[in-house]
């Protein structure tokens, strides 16, 4: 296991040595200490290794990940694994806002909760709360799956696409164009593999569902008040 | 019609009102008619003061000039000399601005890589993404990170030559981007993760940051995963130039890209492009003003759009304090958009040549605002990459031109002093003075 000293050795060393690992890399653990709430942790990894932050990071922690996993020791800034592609990017505790922002693959799991704009305008990433999102949550999301097993915020889903959005507790508000949807076996089957690979003790059944209601798709004039 | 009513009194002329003229009461009776606002590509329609209104004044006792084709006047420019390991470098300060994949087909952003290529310059990619089209046929390419983040990912962004956050456009400063459905091609709609065939709205807002304190750190981000090698520019709308320049610079650009509101568009808004931002002309002075200010005129390069159509237009630009431009609109002119050889099927569908802008219905008869794969045939990219880069020589021999004119030897080297402006307006604007007097609205301690 390497060790990474972020205070003593600064962030430019640790990207650089971290994007110096190659599919058949020998140094497949990294534990980073010291993160201090820095921001750009372990940005733009590609590689198939395992990076432990031991505290609590900034902004775009594991931003635009591949293949790697992170797994951060604490809580996590804004932005936390924006862009993800793939892999799996872990938060013991709570996220800040965008918190996998965009992301087009991979799983980001949050074991306490996660701001407003969880999820904004994902476009394949699966995200997994264990505690509760905030206000305008999966605003503009594309596709990939949102789960809570907490409540939802405000404006859940906000003009959404064709993410799926599963909340096991109370949603404050539906944003536009999204709506409550019904759960058949193939969502059961899908959400049961989700909380599985979230580590999350629950039933797929205490779920609900929701989703786009598709009436934005196409400008209508006669929905124009929800635009 | 007849001089005299039935009773022999004399008809007034009938008058045209200039408030409610044909235009608008046709923009009424289309509003009337479909209730939506009019979406439409290109830039503000609407007169403003612009380069026009500024002239060269040439060299004469007090300057010499230099010898046309004997004595050289350089064109070259670096960007990104500020943090970026690896600056990049053009034979010719006009660079291709962003458009996107989406609103011009496959073969349009090919040529627009073979015109640039050939004369030594960069383009952009745009909303929606990169294709190896462009990234195959453009030796130096910039990669437009957007709000949208349609088709974003690190493996191009990896790929780019530089890095360009599009924090506004000069067409729709504080507004984000359409395609609509008729546009959404299979493979428009899997690079951007979307269903087929459904308008596609792209934010106004990064998804992840918001103010000047964020960009900041959304620079480092960048930075951090491209290892700092490769420049990153901040596109701003011409807005409030000065403190959008001062703003970017602050977070850490290495090139601010001003856009100013005659910018075009793939499609928005009408009421959009033609009544919000400043004109381009507006927007130079204060944004070197900016950068002056900061130490930093030249350091971090400043690359001016919206309405740059000629070797002229860009020697006035660099005078005014520009390092370098970027167009879009005259480009796809220059590929043979709004040819009047298509004029019959532009009167097909209600407009003419030259006026056409309904870039976002992807009906373009010259095949360049369209995924129809019909249509697309028609335009031929390796010609349309040829025209494209004698169209950038013809510029910049022009801008030489008035370069040796003014006794320049580097395009550069061109100021303010070598400009006096034909109106009041751009006067003010460019603080050059008005002809015949060595005056301009708003001169220090001038009194006015
Ligand atoms: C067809 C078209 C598509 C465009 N797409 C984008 C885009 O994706 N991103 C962007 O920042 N600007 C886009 N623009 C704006 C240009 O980058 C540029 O700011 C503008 O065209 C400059 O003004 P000009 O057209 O007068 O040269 C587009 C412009 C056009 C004409």
């Amino acid at each position: 296991m390497q060790t990474f000293d972020l205070e003593a050795e600064g962030l430019r060393k640790l990207n650089a040595q971290l994007h110096a690992q190659s599919a058949d890399t020998n140094q497949t653990v990294w534990d980073i200490i010291n993160p201090k709430g820095s921001h750009a942790i372990a940005v733009g990894l590609d590689a198939p290794i395992e990076v432990n932050v031991r505290g609590s990071t900034g902004y775009y922690c594991a931003g635009m990940n591949k293949q790697a996993t992170v797994h951060i020791h604490g809580s996590a800034g804004p932005g936390t694994a924006e862009n993800m592609m793939s892999g799996k990017v872990i938060v013991e505790g709570d996220a800040s806002q965008y918190a996998g922002a965009t992301g087009h693959g991979g799983t980001l799991i949050i074991k306490g909760n996660a701001s407003s704009r969880c999820g904004i305008s994902m476009k394949g990433i699966d995200i997994i709360v264990h505690g509760n999102i905030g206000h305008m949550s999966a605003f503009m999301a594309q596709s990939g799956n949102i789960v809570v097993l907490g409540d939802a915020g405000d404006a859940l889903g906000d003009s959404c696409y064709e993410a799926r959005f599963f909340v096991r507790g109370s949603v404050k508000s539906l944003g536009a164009d999204c709506i409550e949807k019904e759960m058949r076996p193939e969502h059961i089957a899908m959400l049961e593999e989700l909380l599985k690979r979230g580590e999350c003790d629950a039933k797929p059944e205490e779920f609900k569902r929701y989703g786009s209601a598709r009436k934005l798709y196409n400008f209508d004039v006669d929905n124009a008040g929800a635009y | 019609m007849k001089d005299f009513d039935a009773r022999g009194i004399p008809h007034t002329t009938p008058r045209q009102s200039a408030t409610f003229s044909q235009d608008i009461n046709s923009d009424i009776r289309r509003a009337a008619a479909t209730g939506i606002y009019d979406i439409r590509g290109g830039g503000a329609k609407r007169k403003v003061p612009h380069f026009d209104d500024l002239l060269f004044l040439g060299a004469s006792i007090s300057r010499y000039p230099l010898e046309g084709y004997r004595e050289k006047c350089e064109t070259s420019v670096t960007l990104g000399t500020r943090f970026a390991e690896n600056p990049i470098e053009l034979d010719i300060p006009i660079t291709i601005a962003g458009m996107s994949f989406g609103a011009l087909s496959g073969p349009a952003k090919e040529a627009l890589g073979r015109g640039a290529n050939a004369a030594g310059t960069s383009t952009t990619t745009g909303d929606g993404g990169m294709t190896p089209e462009e990234r195959g046929h453009s030796s130096k390419l910039v990669y437009q990170y957007l709000p949208s983040r349609y088709g974003m990912n690190p493996d191009d962004l990896r790929k780019a030559d530089a890095i360009e956050i599009v924090v506004g456009q000069g067409a729709k400063p504080g507004g984000g981007g359409m395609l609509l459905g008729q546009k959404i091609s299979d493979r428009v709609a899997e690079m951007r993760n979307l269903p087929k065939g459904i308008d596609q709205r792209s934010s106004c807002r990064h998804p992840d940051w918001t103010g000047p304190d964020d960009l900041e750190i959304k620079i480092l981000e960048l930075r951090e995963i491209t290892n700092w090698k490769v420049p990153i520019y901040v596109k701003v709308a011409g807005a409030r130039p000065y403190f959008d320049t001062t703003l970017a610079v602050k977070a850490g650009a290495d090139v601010v890209v001003l856009d100013g509101m005659q910018g075009g568009t793939a499609a928005t808004q009408d009421v959009f492009i033609e009544h919000v931002g400043q004109p381009t002309l507006a927007c130079i002075r204060p944004a070197v003003q900016a950068l002056q200010d900061l130490g930093m005129h030249r350091e971090v390069q400043l690359v001016i759009s919206g309405g740059i159509r000629s070797g002229a237009d860009v020697a006035k630009a660099m005078a005014l304090g520009a390092d370098a431009v970027a167009i879009g609109t005259a480009a796809l002119i220059a590929l043979g958009d709004n040819d009047p050889k298509w004029e019959a099927e532009y009167n097909e569908l209600g407009t003419t040549a030259g006026a056409y802008d309904d870039w976002h219905e992807g009906q373009d008869p010259a095949g360049i605002t369209t995924q129809d794969p019909e249509l697309m045939k028609r335009f031929d990219p390796v010609e349309g990459g040829r025209r494209l880069k004698n169209y950038l020589k013809v510029m910049t021999l022009e801008a030489q031109t008035i370069a040796r004119a003014c006794g320049k030897n580097h395009l550069h080297n061109l100021e303010p002093e070598d400009l006096c402006a034909v109106t009041m307006e751009a006067a003010a604007m460019a603080q050059v003075p008005l002809a015949g007097t060595n005056w301009y609205p708003g001169k220090p301690g001038s009194g006015y």
